[in-house]
Parts: structure tokens; sequence; C-alpha cells
């Protein structure tokens, strides 16, 4: 039993004749080295990948706990010891301590207001019927192909002329903006899906409409809401293009762009260790996360693409 | 469900839509109505000099090396991007099959241990990948060059980033190291959604893998890699290109402009020049450019669609 099922069926299609499961172990062993060759091939490719794609994030952890000196000398040995003091440098000296503060603000506060306005909007254009509603779901859905740096120029005069510019609520208030197009697109679809009778049972019992939005539907769209609420956390968390130019304040820079600076700067005397320690340092939460919570993760990603 | 509906209607759309046509409708809308003025960004006056910027952009050579740039990006990114990922998805879910007995199509083995992997750098931010990038390509102490010398290949030490011929290849394959493992999680789950009977009775029919492959999979996962290549190529135009050149090229925009793509160039022209103007007539033409693309893509895409 268990020698038929060690190959993983991939969809698991019933369909599949009974005949060709029950074929017995010793012919089945000739049939696997038959195609070993493409095997070999075909698994060779994939490792290299997964090297390729492994490698450069290890040499970043390795490096981040070298001194300067071997970091330029020999990039690829391992550290002679492990250099704690670049972490401690990068997180109080280079200010990433701030940096994480400013990111989790911004990325907290516009997590929040973008699932809340946009289930608030999707829910609208999903299940009543007025006049302007298919216009202002193509507007919102147009917002998806469009460039942002076409915007981003007078972006920053309105941005400027609201007294907003280099404030964390400023610069939430644009994330959600940018965020709603997909939020909006994704939930809407969501929301179609829902039954509506249980909505019509809670109207019929008194419920007023942002009774029964609240506590009838946002629960009943809770998965569409993590799948697209995953999404903006990382589209937030990971956002460069906005903060570089709305968030020029040093104090109030979020991760991304103070890694840059760091990098850039003068200021940051040729201390690649801490560098190096800052970027690892704000890798590792997300890769973290990421492997927690994979499944999550990469249905969230991938739920807008598929339809 | 007629009472209060308009109220509620309007209650629920007014901050959302508000701030949707505050902060993105209407900058788009002026940045093609400034475009015909010489604003300056620096003083709030200005006047319309009619198509005075356009003229200028169709005589700036870094415009146009910049919308070459920018083409090549849209091409050959979704291209490459997508071939890859479209042989690692069929070796994970397709590729591990046996000829005879057993399960008709299977993955090799360690399929999921792949999909994980491949995904990390699409967490990532692009901005953290291109920081890593730069350094990984540095000539002297880098991890490329450095690797080489490891393997024997002292004489093969290029200037990756600084050498105006290369700069352009390296930022561009940055971009696919971190945008292959979506697709191939995307283009996974596609074909695990095809028919395994198919499969069995392509196998019957005696196909080969790459028959397999052009005709089964490939037309049946067809809307999935238009869609893929639509995005790719927004992405490669807008910013994602922009934070892997900002970061990684010197300038930025490479030696002698190597790299500079149009997002960048507008972003310098605005931010850095003072001709918001001229920024935003760049910007329109980026915006004209991406809008082609996604129309090209789709018309030259157009199948019927197969149900299955």
């Amino acid at each position: 039993m268990k020698t038929t099922e060690s190959p993983a069926p991939l969809p698991a299609e019933s369909g599949v004749p009974v005949t060709k499961v029950d074929v017995p172990a010793p012919q089945q062993r000739a049939g696997r080295t038959e195609g070993k060759v493409l095997n070999v091939f075909s698994h060779g490719i994939l490792v290299l990948w997964a090297v390729m794609v492994v490698l450069p994030l290890l040499w970043a952890v390795m490096t981040s706990f070298k001194d300067d000196s071997s970091i330029f000398g020999s990039p690829w040995s391992l550290p002679d010891e492990l250099h704690f003091d670049n972490w401690s440098r990068a997180w109080t000296e280079a200010n990433m301590s701030d940096y994480f503060l400013n990111t989790v603000l911004v990325v907290g506060g516009s997590l929040v207001g973008t699932l809340v306005l946009g289930s608030m909007a999707a829910y609208v254009l999903a299940r009543f019927d007025f006049p302007g509603n298919r216009f202002i779901y193509y507007l919102f859905i147009g917002g998806m192909s469009f460039p942002i740096m076409l915007a981003l120029v007078p972006l920053f005069y309105v941005v400027n002329n609201m007294g907003l510019l280099n404030t964390i609520h400023g610069l939430i208030l644009v994330y959600i903006a940018y965020s709603l197009p997909f939020t909006v697109f994704f939930l809407t679809a969501f929301f179609r899906t829902l039954p509506t009778s249980v909505a019509e049972a809670a109207f019929v019992d008194g419920a007023s409409h942002s009774r029964t939005f609240f506590q009838i539907m946002l629960p009943m769209a809770k998965p569409g809401l993590i799948s697209v609420g995953i999404f903006n956390f990382l589209g937030q968390w990971n956002q460069y293009v906005l903060p570089t130019v709305l968030n020029t304040d040093p104090d109030k820079r979020v991760l991304t762009q103070g890694l840059v600076q760091l990098a850039v700067s003068q200021g940051y005397k040729g201390d690649w260790s801490g560098l190096f320690a800052g970027l690892v340092m704000a890798m590792l939460p997300v890769l973290a996360a990421y492997i927690v919570f994979q499944r999550q993760v990469v249905q969230g990603l991938t739920a807008g693409a598929l339809k | 469900m007629q009472h209060g509906k308009y109220r509620f209607i309007v209650g629920f759309l007014a901050l959302p839509l508000g701030l949707y046509a505050l902060f993105v409708v209407w900058p788009f809308i002026q940045s093609i109505y400034y475009s015909f003025t010489d604003w300056t960004g620096l003083s709030p006056e200005f006047k319309m000099v009619g198509l005075d910027n356009y003229r200028r952009m169709l005589d700036d050579e870094i415009f146009w090396k910049s919308l070459q740039h920018s083409l090549m990006f849209a091409v050959v990114l979704p291209l490459v991007t997508i071939g890859l990922a479209l042989f690692f998805a069929f070796m994970i879910n397709v590729g591990g099959r046996r000829r005879k007995g057993g399960p008709v199509i299977s993955g090799v083995r360690g399929s999921s241990f792949y999909k994980i992997v491949y995904f990390f750098p699409q967490v990532l931010s692009i901005a953290i990948v291109a920081l890593l990038f730069a350094f990984a390509y540095n000539p002297d102490s880098g991890a490329v060059n450095s690797l080489l010398r490891g393997v024997g290949l002292d004489g093969v030490q290029p200037l990756w980033l600084g050498d105006p011929d290369l700069a352009l290849w390296c930022v561009m394959a940055v971009l696919v190291w971190s945008t292959v493992g979506f697709f191939v999680v995307l283009f996974s789950a596609g074909m695990a959604s095809i028919p395994a009977d198919l499969y069995e009775a392509a196998l019957l029919d005696g196909a080969n893998r790459a028959t397999t492959f052009f005709r089964v999979t490939l037309p049946l996962l067809w809307d999935t890699v238009q869609s893929g290549w639509v995005y790719l190529g927004i992405l490669a135009l807008g910013a994602e290109s922009f934070a892997v050149v900002q970061i990684m090229t010197t300038g930025p925009g490479g030696p002698d402009y190597s790299t500079t793509v149009m997002v960048l160039y507008v972003y310098q022209k605005a931010f850095r020049d003072g001709q918001a103007a001229y920024a935003t007539t760049i910007g329109v033409a980026l915006l004209i450019v991406t809008l082609a693309f996604a129309a090209v893509v789709m018309r030259l895409g157009r199948r019927e669609r197969l149900e299955y």
C-alpha cells in the first residue's frame, strides 16, 4: 500500500483507472530507472535555481557577522568570529530601530485603513445597484495599471499643500489611496460570491445597512480580508517609491528608504558590516513570517492573478 | 432593501472614493494638464506653453535612451521570467513523470520545497534586493567576482554595474531573480488544475515531454501566462525598475546613461532638476507606452478560450 501512495499524485483525480494503481512493486521500480536520466537533468536545474535564490541571502547573513576588513578581503570566507556588535551598532547608531518603528506605524495604520475603506467601497459596489456604480468601479480598477510615477509629481505638491509632507499620517493616507484599486477589485469579486440570503434575513430582522455590513458581511468576508490583507501588508511594508518622494525627513524614514540612504550617505562612514546587519535585520522578519504563514502568503499574493 | 439605501451608499463610498480621488485621480489629471505648461515645481507661477514640452522631449537624446531601456525591460523581463517560470513549474508539477505504473503525472521529488524556496525573493522589498545585489556586483569585493576567482576564472572580472555594456543586463537579472518565484507558484497552481486524463491521453498517443508541454500544458495555461505578461510588463515599466536602477546604478542611471529608464528620468527631472512640467510630459509618454504595451500583449495573445 505504501509504495503505491508514495509518488505524490498531483491533482487528486478519482477518474484515474484503478488498474494502474495496482501495478506490482518491482515493475514500478523498473519504470523509475527508465526516467532517471531526465529526472537527474530536470532536478539539477531545479537545484541550481534554488541555490541561486538562497546563496545571496545566506551570503548577506554571513557577511552581517563579519568585520569590515574581511568583508572586503575575502567575501566568501566564514566570519572568524560572530560579530554581534554589527547588529547592535546598526540597531542603535544607524537608527534601524527608528526605521522599524516608523515602518510599523505607517504599515499598521495604512493596513487597517485600507481594509476598512476598501471593504466598505467594495461591499457597496458589489451589492447595490445605483447610477454610476460601474463608473466608480472602473475608476478604481483603472488605478491598477497606470504608472504611479506619472501621478507622483503633482501628488508631491498636493500632499505638500495639505501640510502632510514628511508626516506619518500623510504617508498613511497616500498608502491607503494607492492600495485601494487592488483591494476594491479583489473584495468586490469576493463580496459577489457571498450568499445574499443572510444579509436579507438580517435586514428583514431590522438591522440597518451598516449594521448588516459590520456584523454579518465583514465576518463572512474574513478569508478574503486575510488574503488581501497579506497582499497589502507585504506591498506596504516593502514600499519604496512613495516614501522616497513624499517622506524626505531623515527622522521619518521607513525601513527600505532608511537602508538605501544608509548605503548612499557619506555620513555613515564605511560601516559596511553594520549596513549588512541592517539589511539582514530588515529581511529576516518578512522571511520568517513567510515561512510560518507560507500557505496564506502564497494564497494572498497569487489570489488576484488567478481571479 | 430600499430604506435609506442611498444615504448608506453615499456614506460608505464618500471616504474611500474621496481619498482615492484626491491622491490618485486628481494628480493623474493634473499631470496631464501640467505637461502643457512651463511649471518648474519650485514656484507657483506658470504659463501654458502648448506642445513645447513634447517637442523638447522628441529632441531629447536621454529621453530616447530611457524609452529604449524601458521597452527592453518590458520585452526581455517577461520573456525571460515567464520562460524560466514555465520551465520550473512544468518540472515541478509534471517533470517527474514515469512511463509505466503509478499516477500518470507527478512532480519531481521535493516539489513543495522548491516552491517555498523560489518564492523567497517575492516577499522581500525590491529596494532591499537591489541593495544586496549592488554589493554582490561590486567588482573588487563583491560576491560575484569573488566567486569567479574562487573557481579559477581570475581573468574574468567584469565591472558589472560599472560597465556601460553590462549594467542594464545586471539590473535586469536582479528583476528576473526576484520575480521568477511568484510565477512558478502561479503557474503551478494553474497546472495542478489541469485534469490528469489530458496528460494520460497525450501519453497514450506517445507524446514526449516537450510535446506534452507545448500541446497540453501551455494552451491550457494561456490565460494565466497572458495576464502574467501584462502584469510583469507594467511592473517593468513602473515602480520596480525605478527601484533597481535608482539604487543599483551610479548616477543614478548608470555609466553614460546606460541604464536610465523612463520612471527614473521622470523622477530626476521633477525632484532633482526642478522641471516638473517636463517631468510630467515624460510621465504622459510613459502612460502611453504602458497602455500600448498592454493592448499589444492582449491583442497578440488573443486565442480562443479553452474549456476543460
